[in-house]
């Protein structure tokens, strides 16, 4: 139907796809070339330096290709990197606890989240646009500085530990600072807005004549939040969850400032591996495994939410 | 219909701002704080101008902040041409070989781990600069490439969606009086996308200008960032000064957003102002 649209156009504005065949050649081959050389080579170059073997040279990789005697050409895949990583369990630990970590995260955000973009998409006037600049607000001002401001709030002497020793819960301070609870409370903090701002667009577009038949019908507020609202804000809660458990399974300077040397996440220990063992075909085959995970899980998701679509 | 609020959405609200801003609020607070220990108030001799005249002494931040704007400006330059390229050949080229693995790459920097991609762009310049002897080292030039290549993505998401929303008759229409395609971009469809070109000019230089993890990948000795110098400092424990960085910072901001959110209440009443003269509800 497009297609045929797109052809009658194009006959009846007079632009046949030749006509503007360089124009569009150009605008579609500059943005292609420059993802094609900085997206999609250093990916394969990735893929080709997890399958090489460490060695001492700049840089610290053997080739896999190897042009050896008699113009023979050698193709040297090295799969120890794969095994290596299966083998030894603190990998297979990073990678479960990133995961339990992203998705604590992402279920502490969605339960803070969701009550205050509710309560801001039912907020009437100028103030909910003041409420919606001030939960954007944040997120333009660096990630870093407002990571470090938990470092100053949760230490030893800090604010908190001084605030809990006064209302009586606690008697000397505890360590707060280098724990998975730090990490957690850094990994909600820094990406609460990404799952407030499609839960607020699902539910600002919420019917609320829907609400009212419900309660016409005799249903109560809560029930009608459980039976109608939620439902209807799956799609803002499946992206908000995605938004945040995406960047959080991969997150490196959160668990580097908050956490303890034992929160062991993958992004970390591809960062270490990669500066200070200078392993980078260790480094590289994490990075292949991590995506290819993330890749399934969106995968997953799409279908789950293809299959939902075509069920109703 | 009236709504009562239940306190289940009024507490998450009230924790959920205090949760965003307490930090911030603490930061400001202690950066006029005179006692070195950022977390003991010294009541004798605060507040203070101390750390605001110690980061203004200070060459190393004010350096690494002039490149770190140079980075983010000239980023958001090339992430807003590349972006709008490639969000209008997604939005008006319906048909195109590879348009499939295009409109993929043009997404997936966005949900890619940054040591990823960090990673994988620093073996792509290690590789080049083995076979071509380009670039020679890594500077500023790696950093910015490396930051239009995650940048535009965002870039091509807001400004495809506000491509979708133009009325196409009024391209079409130009063109049936002639006018040549190049003409009616730059006439009709660039002055129509404007805004949502300049948020993502916004967007692109502030996600530049904070990044730390794939800056450090793609960065050189001689090219140190504001988030690589910030994160060394933080790494080592709390310092004063840099609350005193991060109040400007969040200063700054703050006016931006205001700004900006005064300027669409403005237009809004604009508008509405227009459509009533046009309705001839106003005399």
């Amino acid at each position: 139907m497009s297609v045929i649209g797109q052809r009658a156009r194009e006959v009846l504005v007079g632009h046949s796809p030749r006509r503007q065949g360089i124009g569009r050649r150009v605008v579609i081959g500059i943005p292609y070339l420059w993802l094609a050389l900085f997206f999609l080579v250093p990916f394969l170059i990735v893929l080709k330096i997890s399958f090489s073997n460490v060695q001492l040279s700049m840089p610290p990789v053997e080739p896999i290709l190897v042009f050896a005697a008699n113009q023979v050409i050698q193709l040297r895949i090295h799969l120890g990197n794969f095994s290596f990583i299966f083998d030894d369990s603190l990998y297979l630990a990073a990678f479960i606890n990133s995961i339990k970590v992203a998705g604590v995260s992402t279920l502490l955000a969605l339960l803070l989240g969701y009550p205050m973009a509710y309560g801001i998409a039912r907020t009437r006037g100028a103030w909910r646009n003041i409420l919606f600049l001030l939960v954007v607000l944040p997120f333009f001002t660096s990630f870093l500085l407002r990571v470090y401001a938990w470092i100053g709030l949760l230490g030893r002497s800090g604010p908190l530990n001084g605030f809990l020793m006064q209302i009586g819960v606690i008697h000397q301070p505890i360590q707060l600072l280098q724990t998975d609870f730090a990490v957690y409370i850094g990994m909600v903090y820094s990406y609460l807005p990404f799952m407030i701002l499609p839960l607020y667009a699902a539910i600002e577009k919420q019917d609320l004549t829907l609400l009212e038949a419900a309660a016409d019908l005799g249903c109560r507020p809560v029930r009608a939040f459980f039976s109608v609202t939620l439902p209807l804000t799956k799609e803002g809660i499946f992206a908000g969850c995605l938004l945040v458990f995406i960047p959080a399974v991969g997150e490196y300077v959160i668990p580097a400032l908050l956490g303890g040397p034992d929160t062991l996440m993958i992004g970390r220990v591809v960062w270490d591996e990669f500066f200070a063992n200078r392993d980078w075909p260790v480094a590289s085959a994490l990075s292949i495994i991590l995506l290819a995970l993330l890749s399934g899980l969106v995968l997953l998701l799409q279908r789950v939410q293809a299959a939902e679509k075509s069920a109703s | 219909m009236k709504q009562k609020r239940s306190w289940v959405v009024l507490a998450a609200m009230c924790f959920g701002f205090v949760f965003l801003y307490l930090p911030l609020l603490m930061m400001i607070i202690y950066s006029f704080n005179a006692s070195r220990l950022v977390t003991v108030w010294d009541s004798a001799h605060s507040p203070t101008l101390a750390w605001y005249r110690e980061l203004w002494m200070n060459e190393e931040i004010l350096s690494s902040a002039k490149l770190s704007f140079k980075i983010a400006a000239m980023n958001a330059v090339g992430a807003v041409i590349l972006g709008t390229l490639a969000a209008f050949s997604l939005e008006r080229y319906t048909r195109f070989r590879g348009r499939t693995i295009f409109s993929l790459l043009t997404t997936a920097p966005m949900v890619l781990p940054e040591v990823i991609t960090g990673l994988s762009l620093l073996l792509l310049f290690v590789a080049l600069q083995q076979l071509f002897g380009w670039p020679s080292g890594r500077d500023a030039t790696t950093i910015t490439i490396a930051h239009i290549t995650f940048s535009m993505a965002y870039v091509v998401v807001v400004v495809q969606s506000r491509l979708a929303t133009v009325d196409r008759a009024l391209e079409e229409a130009a063109m049936d009086l002639g006018a040549r395609p190049w003409k009616v971009f730059f006439l009709i469809t660039l002055p129509l996308i404007a805004p949502a070109i300049a948020s993502g000019w916004v967007l692109s230089f502030i996600l530049s200008w904070d990044d730390i993890v794939i800056t450090s990948f793609v960065s050189g000795p001689g090219s140190t960032t504001l988030p690589q110098l910030v994160f060394s400092k933080v790494r080592l424990g709390v310092s004063p000064d840099i609350n005193a960085l991060a109040t400007i910072l969040v200063a700054c901001v703050s006016v931006g957003v205001m700004l900006l959110g005064l300027g669409m209440v403005h237009r809004d009443r604009r508008k509405e102002r227009e459509a009533r003269a046009v309705l001839g509800l106003e005399s």
